[in-house]
């Protein structure tokens, strides 16, 4: 079975937001859409967003790493926010695995909003039915699109491709590969719902420079005899002729 | 959680109506084997009923105005095989439907024996449909609660107590309105429901205090190191990704201070159980038939707080997510 998930690399994220204002856009126009805004411009706006970029600071300042972390439906393998539907109306693709809400079922009563501890669902106020990430399942499915624009909205929009999608269940797929070989880890994994995207983690990223390193080994004031910072030694064009 | 008032009102209301019913048939049963006078059909148990539907329908009506859309309230029944919710949504109204059968048996005097049982129990057709009811309502406190009990992501709900906080708390309340309905309609039943609600209310708080101690020691199971997973014993969050409102913020937090919830647990802590035993004690000793009306009353306000306890109490681990603002 196939089962489509985006894979976020936190090491590469930065933060911009582009994923959630072009997932906005998109899903504002599309199937899933409106995705109403209540007051945008007065005190106390709201509005319902599928994906949303959050910042977390891990250790004690001055030793601090900022962690962006963006945060959508993870459309968990085993659901938990499906089965209480009393209507049926959200449900999980059987041929993609996708978690979707059919908004002509859906009655608003919110019990799938508390089922879900992850936070990934969204009343909307103006038409009273729940809503959530779709993985832009209007654009994936297109075939009027060109294939490599058959991707959700978010992981077209990312600056720095911190966004991989693809199917989990195919093992030779970006997602799984990334996910195996950079240790692609769950959110929450003692409910035991299995989220199907996945995070690669956050490392240290840092250059080792000695300081040797920073002379250009042809420097020119070597030739000019000019006291170089360090021992230089003979380099390769020394000795070669 | 953001406590909803219409789920409050639904579960307490139809709570009352479930007790009251229960009331009802405890008085036929109690009747048949001769420990109460024979009660006359159309006073008690058919008036009784009907109050009982109004109970249960002013919950069905407060259940509409959580709902975003009503007019497809209708396919809530369709999943009853998977989803608590659905199968209250059918219980509630068959149970509703048996009661008024059950009044209409009782209203137009359909209560002659149909057989015997063993030349002693006279079964009449009351008597079945009663039982029938009796079991829909004890199975509709069962699927109230277990709409709560079944989400094994609140820590507080997840738990038996739920259920029988539910089921001993809908008792208590409806034969503490049968006592003051037979003490209004001047019955001689007060002492009998009278008894059953103190029985009832004094079960409810050791069930209801046992969960409170139990929340109480919970331990989160989850926490923001797993939430997104990065380990790390240093972490907070800087930033939620947006500064205005969002159902993220407000369906999960009640948004009261820890004082505000103390002094509604202290509220209802003792209105719903002191007090109304209270109340009732000295309406035996002066033999008041109002005072059963005001133990009524107090417990039904204890209960609405306790129901706002009940959801505010609760965590949801979503809120790891949502905990800074800039």
């Amino acid at each position: 079975m196939t089962q489509l998930a985006l894979v976020i690399d936190l090491n590469v994220c930065v933060g911009c937001h582009a994923c959630v204002t072009s997932c906005k856009e998109w899903n504002s126009s599309g199937w899933a859409g409106p995705l109403p805004d209540e007051r945008p411009y007065d005190a106390d706006p709201s509005g319902v967003f599928f994906n949303r970029v959050q910042t977390f600071e891990v250790g004690c300042f001055p030793h601090t790493e900022t962690v962006h972390f963006p945060k959508s439906c993870l459309h968990c393998e085993d659901p938990p926010c499906v089965p209480v539907c009393p209507t049926g109306a959200s449900y999980k693709r059987e041929d993609n695995g996708i978690v979707l809400v059919d908004y002509d079922k859906c009655i608003g009563c919110k019990y799938c909003s508390w089922a879900c501890p992850y936070g990934a669902r969204e009343i909307d106020a103006k038409n009273k039915v729940m809503k959530k990430c779709t993985l832009c399942i209007d654009r994936i499915t297109d075939e009027s699109l060109p294939e490599s624009e058959r991707k959700p909205a978010c992981v077209l929009a990312c600056p720095t491709s911190a966004r991989i999608f693809g199917d989990i269940h195919d093992p030779e797929s970006s997602a799984s590969v990334a996910i195996r070989e950079q240790g692609g880890y769950q959110l929450q994994p003692e409910w035991g719902t299995q989220p199907a995207n996945h995070y690669l983690p956050r490392r240290r990223s840092q250059m080792q420079i000695h300081e040797d390193e920073l002379i250009r080994a042809d420097n020119p004031l070597r030739k000019e005899e000019v006291d170089m910072p360090i021992e230089q030694g003979d380099t390769l064009d020394d000795v070669a002729w | 959680m953001h406590p909803a008032f219409s789920v409050i009102f639904l579960t307490t209301l139809i709570g009352i109506g479930q007790g009251l019913f229960l009331a009802l048939y405890t008085g036929q049963v109690y009747a048949l084997a001769n420990l109460i006078p024979v009660q006359e059909s159309l006073g008690f148990y058919a008036i009784g009923s009907l109050i009982a539907l109004v109970f249960l329908l002013l919950g069905l009506i407060s259940s509409v105005f959580h709902l975003g859309r009503p007019e497809r309230a209708w396919r809530a029944a369709t999943m009853w095989r998977i989803s608590w919710l659905s199968r209250e949504v059918i219980v509630l109204p068959l149970f509703m439907f048996l009661v008024f059968l059950y009044g209409i048996t009782h209203y137009f005097g359909w209560t002659q024996p149909l057989f015997m049982v063993a030349d002693t129990l006279a079964v009449d057709l009351s008597l079945i449909i009663g039982l029938l009811a009796s079991i829909s309502a004890f199975a509709l406190f069962i699927c109230t609660a277990m709409i709560y009990a079944s989400l094994k992501f609140l820590q507080e709900w997840h738990t038996p107590l739920t259920v029988l906080n539910y089921s001993l708390l809908g008792l208590a309340s409806g034969f503490m309105f049968a006592a003051a309905f037979s003490a209004y309609a001047s019955l001689d039943l007060v002492s009998l429901f009278g008894t059953w609600a103190v029985i009832f209310t004094v079960l409810g708080a050791i069930s209801r205090g046992a969960s409170l101690v139990r929340n109480r020691n919970l331990r989160d199971k989850y926490g923001l190191r797993t939430a997104i997973g990065v380990r790390h014993p240093t972490l907070k969050q800087l930033s939620q990704g947006f500064m205005g409102g969002a159902f993220n913020t407000k369906e999960f937090f009640h948004g009261r201070t820890p004082g505000a919830l103390r002094l509604i647990k202290l509220f209802f802590l003792l209105a719903v159980f002191p007090v109304p035993i209270a109340v009732l004690a000295t309406a035996y000793v002066m033999e008041s038939s109002l005072l059963p009306i005001a133990a009524f009353a107090i417990q039904y306000l204890g209960l609405i707080a306790e129901r706002w306890y009940f959801f505010a109490e609760a965590k949801h681990p979503q809120n790891v997510y949502y905990q800074s603002m800039a």
